[in-house]
């Protein structure tokens, strides 16, 4: 959003430096459960971001005066890792994955039945192995990927993208480089069964129309990567050998 | 056993799924949303009646009053253990719930953190409160043989239909095995015989989701440990 360059974004075509249209996404895998000391797990990868997440619990609170007798509370974690940038980023919490643990938190509350478990704690652990815009839309895809691992109750399962602006285009999931040197960028999470949005920030400057094309793509895409979610979490149980039946 | 493959196909759901539209009741793991009842767990399809709900395949164990559980004591007050039963929330078990007269103030005389008890879930209330009991016939502290942790969804596959899985483990391994709800499951015998159990038991988890369970353990079980004839078939 901030720099300049003198790189074509989006050609006469209507193509992008990465060969992808305007309403395209990077190529998606997820796989659950990769990990086996957490409850529940997830790894994603949407282009060059790689993105793992883990979820623990339900399990007793700490700190204590965080507990909520009502209901569950979700603690959010999302991480950078030191080699996840070109430039070394300075390990340890920043402003801004403050921020984004606060947004996926709030957002994955929407769907968790939280009020199944009061006074206990879900932690999900979000770690960016490698970014290239769009890491909150990742941790967000991958967490709740790990939480309906994890066996926890929730209304669905929620995906997320980001679309923006760039070159003067509205273009779906920015990658690096549109990202920088584009106009707008507007990561969207939404519940697929209801379309309602739990998730939605904007950096930069879009018209009225911009915005509203780019949230119809948006969420058109959500879509898509909310099958391939559930592809990865039936996948999981579909790999074993025939299941021909049960004797209990 | 051929009448289990007349079952129909186990459909995997993931949270969001619809699992039915025509008009029948959420079930367990279930709600309903414009009509259509939806999962809000991941797990299989389960249709009972009229009332459609999901077997969570995973999850944390939830205590429900009655339930059996074997738990670990974790931390000791005046009048009161708690006990880890893998729940989101540890157990308090109240000296007036132990088989002893306990003295204020005395309770680690009679158990102390680590060791293991069979316990019974007297009452989970409206926020979750626990509370358990050690005053009942079989309910002890346990001392010796050694503990299997397992998934609690798996918990009714060791079981088996009506027993015949753990009475069969019991017999062919000739050991003492106590399952708890929980998933926890203690084993004590010779160690080899025991050796063997747990690693059935394991291999029940591992392969819960595949048919002919029963006869797969018993054949494993039949390689390592030779079996007398009159064990055969396992009846008890």
């Amino acid at each position: 959003m901030s720099g300049h360059t003198d790189m074509v974004l989006v050609d006469e075509n209507g193509m992008r430096i990465d060969g992808r249209t305007a309403e395209e996404h990077r190529p998606i895998k997820i796989e659950a459960g990769v990990l086996n000391n957490a409850d529940g797990s997830a790894y994603v990868e949407i282009g060059k971001n790689k993105v793992l997440a883990a979820v623990y619990g339900p399990r007793e609170c700490h700190p204590r005066h965080l507990q909520n007798p009502t209901k569950a509370i979700i603690q959010c974690k999302y991480n950078m890792q030191a080699f996840s940038v070109s430039d070394r980023k300075r390990p340890g919490p920043d402003r801004r994955s403050i921020e984004i643990s606060k947004i996926i938190s709030e957002a994955l509350e929407k769907v968790v039945l939280t009020e199944l478990y009061p006074r206990a704690s879900i932690d999900v652990y979000i770690e960016i192995l490698q970014a290239n815009a769009g890491t909150r839309c990742a941790g967000l895809t991958a967490a709740s990927v790990a939480l309906a691992d994890a066996g926890i109750p929730m209304r669905d399962i929620v995906p997320a993208i980001a679309a923006g602006k760039a070159d003067g285009h509205v273009l779906l999931d920015l990658n690096k480089e549109e990202d920088n040197y584009g106009q707008a960028d507007v990561p969207i999470a939404i519940v697929p069964s209801t379309d309602e949005i739990v998730l939605l920030q904007m950096d930069g400057n879009m018209t009225r129309e911009e915005f509203d094309h780019a949230i119809e793509l948006a969420v058109d895409a959500c879509h898509q990567v909310y099958d391939i979610q559930k592809d990865a979490l039936k996948k999981r149980y579909s790999a074993k050998p025939a299941k021909e039946g049960a004797d209990e | 056993m051929e009448k289990r493959n007349a079952r129909q196909t186990r459909e995997i759901v993931v949270p969001g799924d619809i699992l039915d539209a025509s008009g029948m009741k959420p079930g367990e793991n279930a709600y309903v949303l414009d009509g259509k009842v939806r999962a809000s767990a991941m797990g299989v399809r389960n249709v009972f009646q009229n009332t459609v709900g999901v077997i969570p395949l995973r999850g944390c164990y939830m205590p429900s009053s009655g339930d059996t559980v074997i738990g670990v004591i974790e931390d000791i007050g005046p009048s009161n253990w708690l006990v880890n039963i893998n729940a989101p929330y540890p157990a308090p078990l109240h000296v007036n719930e132990v088989p002893w007269k306990v003295e204020f103030g005395d309770t680690s005389r009679y158990l102390s953190i680590g060791h293991v008890v069979i316990l019974k879930v007297l009452s989970v209330d409206e926020s979750r409160k626990i509370s358990v009991t050690m005053k009942d016939s079989g309910l002890r502290r346990i001392e010796g043989g050694r503990l299997v942790k397992i998934s609690h969804s798996k918990v009714s596959r060791v079981i088996g239909k009506s027993g015949s899985m753990i009475s069969m483990l019991k017999n062919m391994t000739d050991c003492r095995i106590t399952v708890g709800q929980n998933g926890m499951i203690w084993v004590d015998g010779d160690d080899e015989n025991a050796d063997v159990a747990a690693q059935a038991i394991m291999m029940i988890e591992e392969k819960a989701q595949s048919g002919n369970l029963t006869d797969k353990i018993k054949e494993f079980i039949e390689k390592r440990i030779p079996q007398d004839d009159d064990y055969d078939e396992g009846d008890e």
